[in-house]
């Protein structure tokens, strides 16, 4: 019985940073964790399922679009002519780094370095700005293809899944747009960390998701399916494909 | 041995000093408010307003059946009549009714000032309240454009192809906003629980209604983003012409109604576990013992819970998943009635040898226990899949989940109402006056539900809006419609017994049940700060424990107790460190002087929510149309309920929560 105290005691004060006293909330707590975090962690085991439900409904209908194809009665285009894993990996990795400084941020705020804290929040945010362009781009490549939320199976599941998890991203480019603005007015000070520690959290989370999407929706080979469907000849398609390879290129 | 360290809680009964309200009533203060306790009053009062919306659309329908080849009410309104019914007493009537005791009960018996997010809790009875109004307005349209797919609304019945007015897409705006007050609200309650606890109250000492709106909370947060998404989709199939649900497109009809219950099934719980938490500080309060086997009530819950995220396929046994998942959700689902049962025979180990005392609410505990009952076990002729190819979409299955939710959710939440009603309000009940109200109820009830038996077995079909001169069902349906109107008087005897003892219930102080738990340590009406000295808690039936000693045998020494967060010895004695901690919560107090710091109002919540109920608006009804997306056509009023609400977000961010 004791156990089961225990259990949210070990789950909360690992993540708990003890190095500041200014947040009075928390030290008033039960279980020692502070309120919002609890909170965020709360949402994010829900936010779980929400995407889960996404995830499960993408896999369900993947390759449907093409067996519904094969029986003479849908059209393309199909994700094996438009999907570009070099420039999706690009925007994933981008997406990736952006944890690290949104970790750097909340490290310099908690340091009570400022104007550290302010630079990896703009350079976290701009990240996931970066990020949105990216998919702004992908959308917009994949709908002059031909591939819109009505044409298919894959149209509908694929801009559905990484749209919610874009509106994820954006929602939090916002936030963390709000918590710079609040920082340049001089309103996030190492005692305010907590402010900050939400934020990340929620934003590690979003990043995590896109691990798992990317997986699923990208790297996972899907049935080759050449130009068929394809109303232009794939013309645009191979536009998409040489575009992240020449991105690559200008990297590596 | 006293367990509580609060001198001041028998003095404030004794003395009967008038505490300083500072709580004011005029509707600014209501709209503003962010007060635990109006909240509570604000849920309960809307929610019995749509319990009654529910139960007159319940009593049309029985009238309506009364005799055979009726033409009183049209197939339309029929299908429109049963599908708000449903909608409206799950969703706008049991669940916030739980609600409100949450926030007016839970947070007492926790020992705390208020929940963990005050304007977070306003928000949500805000958005319930225009979820409500949402689904109702469809009515001032004509009936064509009430929802009328039935409350689950099965694809592909709900495409645009086969439900062309807007009937359904108020049912989905209604549900989406719904679904949100009620995760925020979760959230909040699960926050409010697991920090907030006074000091000694460890997670084993918490009161049962407190465990069960806990895991309830937590069932919400899981279950919702199912129903969330798979209305997403059905919205994208009906506004934007994806085909999630459209065979034609490749998809799937069936991912509905696997999204759906995967909601729908913990949804069941959500509803009934709280009622289970009431009767479990009934049964004690009125056997004068404290609760049998109290951990294991506590793991029953908890797996109730658990295995209620598995079963969801017995609702879908004859969509022909085929042999071998209709035996894993078969055994899965039997499997639920062990903790069920485990919970049934706990509270009959209380009140075994107990010194039972039958006021009106133990009677309703008690009518509820015997009619779960009856309902749990038609459930379990359900989870037999031949069974259930016989039962499915008959009267047979009305008759299993009206037993459940009726006799079950509902007697027990009012068994909930007669109990804390002194709380709130300083009176008792009429008790006479109760007695008659559930014996008439009781008798109501049966007759109105049981004989739904016979009808489905003999093969009445559910939905359907008449039957035919011959069918052999005349009878009993006779009988069903005169219970069923027993039934609307008894909850009208209800209403008329909550208003009546507003004015002339007798006046009671803080305890008038003699009862364990710490909502009852404060006044009745509790002040606004609901407890001067945060009480300190050493037993899991405190009040007693101070009042009649312990019981060395039932007391388990094992427990914890931990304050602010650290673990403490197991004799209940705080260690010097905590004193000190103590000491000093107490001193910050005091040097407020008198006032207790309490967190300003807002009417940020308000607006906020209202911007959610503009922007469901301006898609329901044409405006002019502002931005059109694609096929989505974003109106004037929609354009502004979206500014307003992030407008009452950030203003809401920005606002200091206290001075």
């Amino acid at each position: 019985m004791t156990q089961a105290v225990e259990v949210v005691h070990a789950s909360g004060g690992a993540g708990h940073a003890a190095g500041h006293g200014g947040d009075d909330h928390t030290s008033h707590t039960a279980t020692g964790i502070n309120h919002r975090k609890l909170a965020m962690w709360l949402f994010l085991a829900s936010d779980c399922m929400f995407f889960g439900s996404l995830i499960a409904t993408y896999m369900i209908y993947r390759g449907r679009a093409e067996e519904v194809f094969r029986e003479g009665a849908g059209t393309g285009p199909f994700p094996s002519q438009l999907i570009d894993i070099p420039f999706t990996s690009v925007s994933a990795f981008v997406l990736l780094m952006s944890s690290l400084t949104m970790v750097l941020a909340l490290a310099a705020l908690q340091k009570n370095n400022l104007r550290g804290s302010r630079i990896w929040l703009a350079a976290t945010s701009l990240l996931g700005a970066t990020f949105l362009g990216g998919q702004y781009f992908e959308f917009t490549e994949f709908y002059h293809e031909g591939l819109s939320l009505q044409t298919n199976m894959f149209g509908a599941t694929f801009f559905t899944l990484t749209g919610f998890h874009g509106l994820h991203v954006a929602i939090g480019v916002i936030w963390l747009l709000t918590l710079l603005y609040v920082s340049l007015r001089g309103g996030l000070k190492q005692k305010d960390a907590m402010s900050l520690e939400v934020a990340g959290l929620y934003w590690h989370f979003v990043d995590i998701v896109w691990i798992i999407i990317f997986t699923l929706v990208y790297l996972v080979p899907y049935e080759e399916m050449g130009t068929e469907g394809l109303e232009e000849g794939g013309e645009h398609g191979m536009r998409l494909i040489e575009f992240g390879r020449n991105a690559l290129g200008t990297f590596f | 041995m006293a367990s509580i360290a609060q001198p001041h809680v028998q003095s404030h009964q004794a003395t009967a000093q008038p505490v300083v309200h500072t709580q004011r009533s005029g509707l600014w203060d209501w709209l503003t408010t962010i007060d635990h306790k109006k909240i509570g009053i604000l849920y309960g009062v809307t929610a019995i307003l749509f319990l009654m919306i529910g139960g007159l659309e319940a009593m049309l329908i029985r009238t309506q059946l009364v005799s055979a080849d009726n033409t009183l009410i049209g197939p339309n309104t029929y299908n429109a009549l049963f599908t708000m019914h449903g909608t409206t007493m799950i969703f706008l009537g049991v669940m916030p009714l739980s609600v409100a005791f949450w926030n007016y009960i839970m947070v007492l018996q926790i020992g705390a000032r208020d929940v963990a997010f005050p304007r977070l809790n306003a928000f949500s009875y805000w958005l319930f309240l225009f979820g409500g109004i949402v689904l109702n307005m469809s009515w001032f349209f004509g009936v064509n454009e009430v929802p009328n797919q039935g409350w689950y609304g099965y694809a592909p019945l709900t495409e645009e192809a086969w439900s062309p007015t807007r009937a359904v897409d108020f049912w989905i705006l209604s549900l989406q906003i719904l679904g949100v007050a009620s995760m925020l609200g979760a959230f909040n309650f699960i926050v409010t629980i697991l920090n907030m606890r006074a000091p000694g109250m460890s997670l084993m000492r918490m009161p049962m209604f407190t465990w069960t709106t806990l895991i309830t909370s937590i069932l919400i947060i899981m279950a919702f983003p199912a129903i969330t998404i798979a209305l997403v989709f059905l919205m994208m199939d009906r506004w934007v012409g994806t085909g999630f649900y459209a065979p034609a497109a490749g998809g799937d009809p069936l991912l509905w109604q696997h999204l759906f219950w995967v909601f729908g099934h913990p949804e069941v719980y959500i509803l009934i576990l709280p009622a289970f938490g009431i009767v479990s500080e009934i049964v004690p309060t009125f056997s004068r013992k404290p609760l049998f086997g109290y951990s294991v009530m506590v793991y029953a819950t908890a797996a109730i819970a658990f295995l209620g995220f598995g079963v969801w396929a017995h609702h879908m046994f004859t969509t022909g998943l085929g042999p071998t998942a209709n035996s894993v959700f078969s055994a899965t689902t039997m499997t639920i009635a062990i903790p069920t049962g485990v919970k049934i025979f706990n509270w009959l180990g209380t009140m075994t040898f107990g010194q039972i005392k039958f006021t009106t609410p133990m009677l309703f505990a008690v009518g509820m226990i015997s009619q779960f009952t009856i309902g749990g076990i038609s459930g379990v002729m359900h989870a037999v899949v031949p069974l259930d190819a016989h039962h499915n979409d008959s009267y047979f299955v009305i008759a299993h989940f009206h037993y459940v939710l009726f006799g079950g959710s509902l007697f027990g939440l009012i068994a909930g109402i007669y109990y804390w009603y002194p709380k709130v309000t300083g009176r008792v009940m009429n008790e006479s006056f109760g007695k008659w109200n559930f014996w008439i109820m009781f008798t109501g009830f049966n007759l109105t539900f049981f004989p739904m038996h016979f009808l489905g077995l003999q093969g009445m079909p559910r939905r359907y809006y008449s039957y035919g001169e011959g069918s052999g069902w005349e009878f009993w349906n006779v009988v069903v419609s005169f219970g069923g109107f027993l039934l609307g008087f008894s909850m009208l005897m209800l209403l008329f017994n909550i208003g009546q003892s507003l004015r002339t219930g007798k006046r009671v102080g803080a305890n008038p049940w003699d009862a364990p738990t710490l909502e009852w340590a404060t006044t009745s009406p509790p002040p606004v700060y609901n407890f001067r000295e945060i009480p300190q808690v050493a037993n899991r039936d405190p009040l007693w424990a101070e009042k009649y000693g312990t019981d060395h045998e039932n007391e388990d020494s094992e427990v914890g107790i931990s304050i602010g967060g650290r673990e403490l010895g197991t004799a209940g004695v705080p260690d010097d460190k905590d004193k000190e901690t103590l000491r000093l919560q107490h001193a910050a107090e005091e040097d407020a002087g008198h006032g207790i710091h309490m967190p300003n109002p807002s009417y940020y919540p308000l607006v906020a929510a209202l911007g959610m109920f503009l922007l469901a608006v301006g898609m329901l009804i044409d405006f002019p149309t502002l931005i059109a997306l694609g096929p989505v056509d974003f109106s004037i009023v929609a354009v502004l309920g979206l500014i307003t609400l992030i407008g009452g977000i950030f203003g809401w961010s920005f606002e200091p929560a206290s001075d």
